[in-house]
C-alpha cells in the first residue's frame, strides 16, 4: 500500500472532506458531551439549530459573528499572500484603543463626523500595530509569526494600563473607560436588536475582498505570491511589497473590527473587549479556505456555536467551554481532512507507471493485473491524465 | 559505534592480501521510467586504487554511486564486498560494509565545532568522550596529512577545510572505500592540491577511492584507473597511465560512438502523431535529430533546412542580447568572470559546458533573479542590468529556464500561468478581462499544442506540456532575445523536437536566442556558433558547422588545447 500525492483536486472532494470532518467532529465530541452528563444529540441541536430558530437567537448569532468576520478577513488576506499574521488579536485591541481616543477627547462631535473618525482611527491603530512586525519582516527578515504573536499580550497590557491609569472610569472607579457619547454609537440595524451597522461594514468588506481576490489582477498576483513565491518573483510579481501591503491592510481590517466592537457593542473600552476574536480569526480564515465567502460562512457557524453553547450551558448544564471544544475539534478535523484529500491510497507496492518496459517482465505483474487498477470511486479521482 | 572501536587498516589487511577487489559491482541496472540510468554496469575497485568515474551529466555516475552507498536500489545486479555478496539497503549498511561517501553538499552542523560534529557522526551506545573524539580527529587529520583545528566552529571554516572534516567523518566509520563525488568542484586550486595529497596518502594506506570528476587533468593526475560512463553504460575502463586528456574527452562525449544516437530519430518518425505535429509546423520530423547526429560527421556540410538561411546572412544583424563583462562574485571565487557575449537578431548562440560552471548563475543574472556584481546586460539598445523582471520582459527578453517547475506557479491553473506575466494586458478597468483571457488562453493552447484543459492545475502537466506553456508564454510576447536554458531537459523525443522547431521559428522571426545546454547534439544541431563556459568564464568559441565533439569536449573540461584564432572569437572575452 502506498500513499501518493494527487495530481489534481476533484471538484466535489473538498466539500466531501468538510462533510466528513463535520461527521467526525460529531463522533469525537460525543464522548466529552456524554461525560458532561448530556445527550450528545440534544447538545448538537442546542449548538447548531436552536440559535437559528428564533429572531433573538438569530440576532445574537449575527452579533457574535461580526467581530469574527473582521478578524477572519484580516487573517485571510495576510495568509493569502504568505504573511502569517497571528497578531489580529493585538491589532483588534489597538483598534479599540484608537477608536476610543476621539470618543473620550472629542466626545461632543456629531455622529456623522464622529463615527467615520473613530472607525478610521481604529483602522489606523490596527495598521500601526501591524507596522512593526511587517517592517521587521521586510527589512530584517524576522519571522512575522513570532513578532505578531508576541505583540498580542503587549496590546492587552496597553489596554489594561490605560484603563487602570488615565482612562479609569470617572464615575465608578472601575477599570473601564467612561461611556461614549451618543455620537459615537454605531446605530442598531433594527430597533430593539443589538445587531449594529458594524455588520454591514463587515459584509461590505467581505464583498470587496471577495471581488478583489477573485476578479482582479491583484487577486491573482496575491495568490501566486502566497502559494508559489519563487515563481511569482520569477514572473516579476513584487512579492515582498505585496506582503508588506497585505500585512498593513490586515492590521487595518482587524483594527476596524475592534472599532466596530467598541462603538457598536460595548460603547466603552473594557479590558475584555476582545474575547479572543483575533485568535479565533485564525481559525475562521483557515476553515474558510482563505476566501472571503468562506470566512463569512465560518464566522456565522462559529457565532452559531458560541451562542448555542451559552444556551446549552443553561438548559443542559453543559459547561460553556464545550462549545470551544466542539469548534476546536472541528478545526482539527477539517484541517486534517483537507490535507488528506490531497493524497490517495494505492494498493500496490510500486505505482505501475514508474516501471520501465523490460524485455523480461517480472513475475508478479502477470498474475495480479487487477491490483494495479485503482479501486473504488475515491481512488479513481486522483488519476493523472 | 564507539570511538575506540574501529580501525580502518586492521580490517583491510585480509582482502588486500588475497587480491580480491574491495568492492565489485556486477550488472547493475537502474531505470527511471523509460530512461535507463545504469545499464548492466560492471565495476571493480581494488584496495589502494583510485578509480576515476568520468562522464557527461546524466551519464549515470550519480545513480551508480547512490546505489553503492545505499541511497537507492538497483533494479538488478549485485554488489560484492571483499568478494562476498552484500546487500546495501541503506547508508547504514554501506557504512557497515566500509563504504564512505563525501558529496558536494556537506552534512555538517555549522554552529558546532569540528569535534562535536564528529561526535554526532559517531553517536552510538554509551558515553561519548570528547577527549577521545578530539584525539581521533587529530589522528585522522595526521593520516590525511592535513591540519584540522578540532575546536573550530564549522561555520568559520573554508570550503576546503569543511571538505577535509567531511572526509575525516567518512573515515570514522571504518571506511575502506571512499566515494568522492566531484570533490574538486567547490575547491580553489590550492585546496585541490591538498586534497590530492590526502587521497594519495589514503591510497598508500590501502583504501580504495572512487573519484568522480569532470576535469580531465585532475583525473590524469590522481587516478590509477579510469572508467568512462556514457548513457548509463561503461564505454571504457582503462588504466590511467598513458591516457591523454584528448582520448578521454573523445570517449566521454562519444565522438567515436555516434551509432546509438541514431536510435532516436527512428523512434521519433515512427510515431504518426508526431509526424502530423511536425508537418503542421512545417518540419519533416526527421529533420532535427538527423541534423543533430550528423553534426559531428559533417565538416562544413549543409545545415538542416530551416536553419539554412542563417549562415548565409551577409551583414551581421543587430545585437539582440549583449552581455558586457558580467561578473558575479561568489564565496570562494567568481561564479561569473567577465562574461562578454553578443547574440544577434536571427542567431542562435549556444553555450556549452559541464553543469556547475556558471550556466545557472548566468541565466539567473539575465532573467533578473540574481543581481550582478558588475557588468551590463542590454536587450537591443536598452540597458536592463538594473531592471526589474517586468521591465526586462517589456524590453523584449524571453525566458525559458532550466528550473521549469520554479518558473510556473504550481498551484495555479494553466490559464492563470499563461497570463501571469501579462496581467496588465488583460484587464478591463480594475478587473481581469476573463473573456479575453479565455480567448487568449484557448488560442495559445491551440497554437502551441498544449495538451491540457485551461483550468487544470499546472502541476498535473507532464514536463513537455509544462514546457509548452512556458514556451507559449515567452514566445507569444515576440521577444527580441530569448534565454533558453536546458529547454529540453527531461522531455521525451516528441517534445524535444517541438521545442527545437519553436526555437528555429523564433530565429527565423529575428529573435536572438541564447541556448544554454549540456546536450552537445542539441547545440550542434541548433546553434550557429557555440561558446564554451568553464569555471564562470567563456573560454572559447567555435562556429557550429565546423565544431567537433572532441574539440568541444576538451574545451568543456577546461583544456584550451586548440585555442581558437583571435579573429574567430569576436564577442568573447575570456
Amino acid at each position: 500500500m502506498k500513499i501518493l500525492l494527487r495530481a489534481r483536486d476533484s471538484r466535489w472532494l473538498a466539500p466531501a472532506a468538510v462533510v466528513g470532518a463535520v461527521l467526525l467532529t460529531l463522533l469525537l465530541t460525543a464522548g466529552p458531551i456524554r461525560l458532561a452528563g448530556a445527550n450528545p444529540l440534544a447538545a448538537y441541536e442546542r449548538y447548531l439549530v436552536t440559535p437559528l430558530m428564533s429572531l433573538t437567537g438569530l440576532g445574537d448569532v449575527l452579533l457574535a459573528s461580526t467581530p469574527l468576520i473582521f478578524t477572519g478577513l484580516a487573517v485571510a488576506i495576510a495568509f493569502r499572500v504568505g504573511y502569517f499574521n497571528i497578531g489580529a488579536e493585538g491589532q483588534f485591541l489597538v483598534g479599540t484603543v484608537a477608536a476610543t481616543l476621539p470618543a473620550l477627547y472629542l466626545s461632543e462631535l456629531p455622529g456623522l463626523i464622529a463615527l467615520p473618525l473613530a472607525l478610521g482611527c481604529g483602522a489606523l491603530g490596527g495598521a500601526a500595530w501591524a507596522f512593526l512586525p511587517a517592517w521587521l519582516k521586510r527589512h530584517a527578515r524576522i519571522d512575522e509569526v513570532v513578532t505578531t504573536l508576541l505583540l498580542n499580550p503587549v496590546a492587552l497590557l496597553l489596554v489594561q494600563g490605560l484603563l487602570n491609569g488615565p482612562w479609569r472610569n470617572s464615575e465608578t472607579g472601575f477599570p473601564d473607560s467612561d461611556r461614549f457619547d451618543a455620537g459615537y454609537t454605531l446605530p442598531a440595524l433594527v430597533d430593539g436588536s443589538r445587531v449594529h451597522w458594524g455588520l454591514v461594514i463587515a459584509l461590505l468588506l467581505v464583498l470587496a475582498v471577495g471581488i478583489v481576490l477573485a476578479f482582479t489582477p491583484l487577486g491573482l498576483r496575491l495568490k501566486a505570491a502566497g502559494q508559489s513565491p519563487d515563481a511569482a518573483r520569477f514572473s516579476g510579481i513584487p512579492v515582498a511589497t505585496l506582503k508588506w501591503r497585505c500585512a498593513l491592510a490586515s492590521g487595518a481590517i482587524a483594527g476596524l473590527g475592534g472599532a466596530s466592537q467598541v462603538l457598536g457593542v460595548q460603547h466603552q473600552l473594557t479590558a475584555s473587549v476582545s474575547n479572543g476574536y483575533g485568535y479565533t480569526g485564525v481559525v475562521v480564515a483557515t476553515l474558510g479556505a482563505l476566501a472571503a465567502g468562506g470566512v463569512l460562512l465560518v464566522a456565522l457557524l462559529l457565532g452559531d456555536i458560541a451562542v448555542g453553547a451559552q444556551n446549552a450551558s443553561i438548559v443542559l448544564h453543559v459547561p460553556t467551554q464545550m462549545g470551544t471544544i466542539v469548534s476546536s475539534t472541528l478545526l482539527l478535523t477539517v484541517v486534517a481532512f483537507l490535507a488528506a484529500r490531497r493524497y490517495r491510497l494505492v494498493l500496490r507496492r510500486r505505482p505501475p507507471r514508474t516501471q520501465a518496459p523490460r524485455p523480461r517482465a517480472p513475475q508478479p505483474q502477470a498474475p495480479r493485473p487487477r491490483s494495479t487498477q485503482p479501486r473504488g470511486p475515491a481512488s479513481t479521482l486522483g488519476q493523472e491524465r | 559505534m564507539s570511538f575506540t572501536e574501529s580501525r580502518p587498516d586492521e580490517v583491510s589487511e585480509a582482502p588486500r592480501a588475497l587480491g580480491v577487489p574491495l568492492a565489485e559491482l556486477v550488472g547493475i541496472t537502474k531505470s527511471f521510467g523509460a530512461l535507463r540510468a545504469n545499464d548492466s554496469i560492471d565495476l571493480a575497485v581494488a584496495p589502494g586504487e583510485v578509480h576515476a568515474l568520468l562522464g557527461e551529466n546524466g551519464a549515470g555516475k550519480s545513480t551508480l554511486t547512490r546505489i553503492l552507498f545505499g541511497l537507492s536500489q538497483p533494479d538488478s545486479g549485485e554488489i560484492l564486498i571483499d568478494g562476498r555478496l552484500t546487500r546495501i539497503a541503506s547508508p547504514a549498511d554501506a557504512r557497515a560494509a566500509g563504504i564512505g561517501m563525501v558529496t558536494q553538499e556537506f552534512s555538517l552542523v555549522g554552529t558546532m565545532t569540528v569535534t562535536e560534529n564528529l561526535m554526532l557522526a559517531g553517536v552510538g551506545l554509551g558515553r561519548i568522550s570528547r577527549a577521545a573524539a578530539r584525539s581521533r580527529v587529530l589522528e585522522a587529520a595526521a593520516r590525511l596529512g592535513v591540519t584540522i583545528d578540532a575546536d573550530a566552529v564549522v561555520e568559520t571554516l573554508s570550503v576546503g577545510e569543511r571538505q577535509r572534516v567531511e572526509i575525516v567523518k567518512a573515515l570514522f566509520h571504518n571506511c575502506r572505500l571512499l566515494i568522492l563525488d566531484e570533490p574538486t568542484a567547490v575547491l580553489v586550486p590550492q585546496d585541490v592540491e591538498i586534497l590530492f595529497d590526502s587521497i594519495r596518502r589514503l591510497r598508500a594506506d590501502g583504501l580504495g577511492v572512487i573519484f568522480i570528476s569532470h576535469k580531465l587533468h585532475e583525473v590524469v593526475a590522481i587516478a590509477d584507473r579510469v572508467s568512462i560512463l556514457r548513457r548509463g553504460r561503461i564505454v571504457a575502463s582503462l588504466p590511467a597511465a598513458g591516457l591523454s586528456p584528448r582520448r578521454i574527452a573523445a570517449l566521454m562525449v562519444g565522438a567515436e560512438a555516434i551509432i546509438p544516437d541514431l536510435a532516436e530519430p527512428t523512434e521519433a518518425s515512427s510515431d504518426p502523431a508526431l509526424d502530423a505535429l511536425s508537418t503542421s509546423i512545417g518540419l519533416a520530423s526527421s529533420d532535427l535529430p538527423d541534423a543533430a547526429t550528423d553534426a559531428p560527421a559533417r565538416s562544413s556540410g549543409p545545415v538542416p533546412a530551416p536553419a539554412q538561411t542563417a549562415p548565409a546572412q551577409p551583414a551581421p544583424a543587430q545585437p539582440a542580447l549583449r552581455m558586457s563583462k558580467l561578473t558575479l562574485a561568489g564565496p570562494a571565487r567568481a561564479l561569473l568572470d567577465e562574461v562578454s557575449l553578443t547574440v544577434r537578431s536571427g542567431e542562435i548562440v549556444g553555450i556549452a559546458g559541464v553543469s556547475g560552471n556558471g550556466q545557472t548563475e548566468l541565466v539567473n543574472v539575465l532573467c533578473g533573479v540574481t543581481a550582478t556584481t558588475s557588468g551590463t546586460v542590454h536587450v537591443g539598445d536598452a540597458d536592463i542590468t538594473e531592471r526589474t523582471v517586468t521591465e526586462r520582459l517589456a524590453a523584449g527578453l524571453g525566458r525559458l529556464t532550466e528550473d521549469r517547475r520554479g518558473s510556473v506557479a504550481l498551484s495555479l491553473s494553466v490559464a492563470q500561468n499563461l497570463v501571469l506575466e501579462d496581467l496588465n494586458r488583460f484587464r478591463r478597468g480594475p478587473f481581469l478581462d476573463r473573456r479575453r483571457i479565455r480567448a487568449h488562453v484557448a488560442d495559445l493552447i491551440e497554437r502551441f499544442d498544449i495538451r491540457a484543459d485551461p483550468n487544470d492545475p499546472i502541476r498535473s502537466l507532464s514536463g513537455g506540456n509544462m514546457q509548452k506553456v512556458l514556451l507559449a508564454r515567452a514566445i507569444d510576447r515576440k521577444p527580441r532575445a530569448l534565454v533558453a536554458s536546458q529547454p529540453t531537459r527531461g522531455l521525451d523525443v516528441g517534445s524535444c523536437e517541438y521545442v527545437y522547431s519553436q526555437l528555429r521559428a523564433l530565429k527565423r522571426a529575428g529573435t536572438g536566442v541564447l541556448l544554454i545546454s549540456e546536450d552537445l547534439d542539441e547545440l550542434l544541431g541548433l546553434a550557429d556558433r557555440i561558446v564554451v563556459i568553464f569555471s564562470g568564464r567563456l573560454i572559447g568559441e567555435v562556429p557550429a558547422h565546423t565544431a567537433s565533439r572532441q574539440e568541444l569536449g576538451l574545451l568543456m573540461t577546461g583544456h584550451v588545447a586548440n585555442p581558437v584564432p583571435p579573429d574567430e572569437r569576436a564577442g568573447v572575452t575570456a
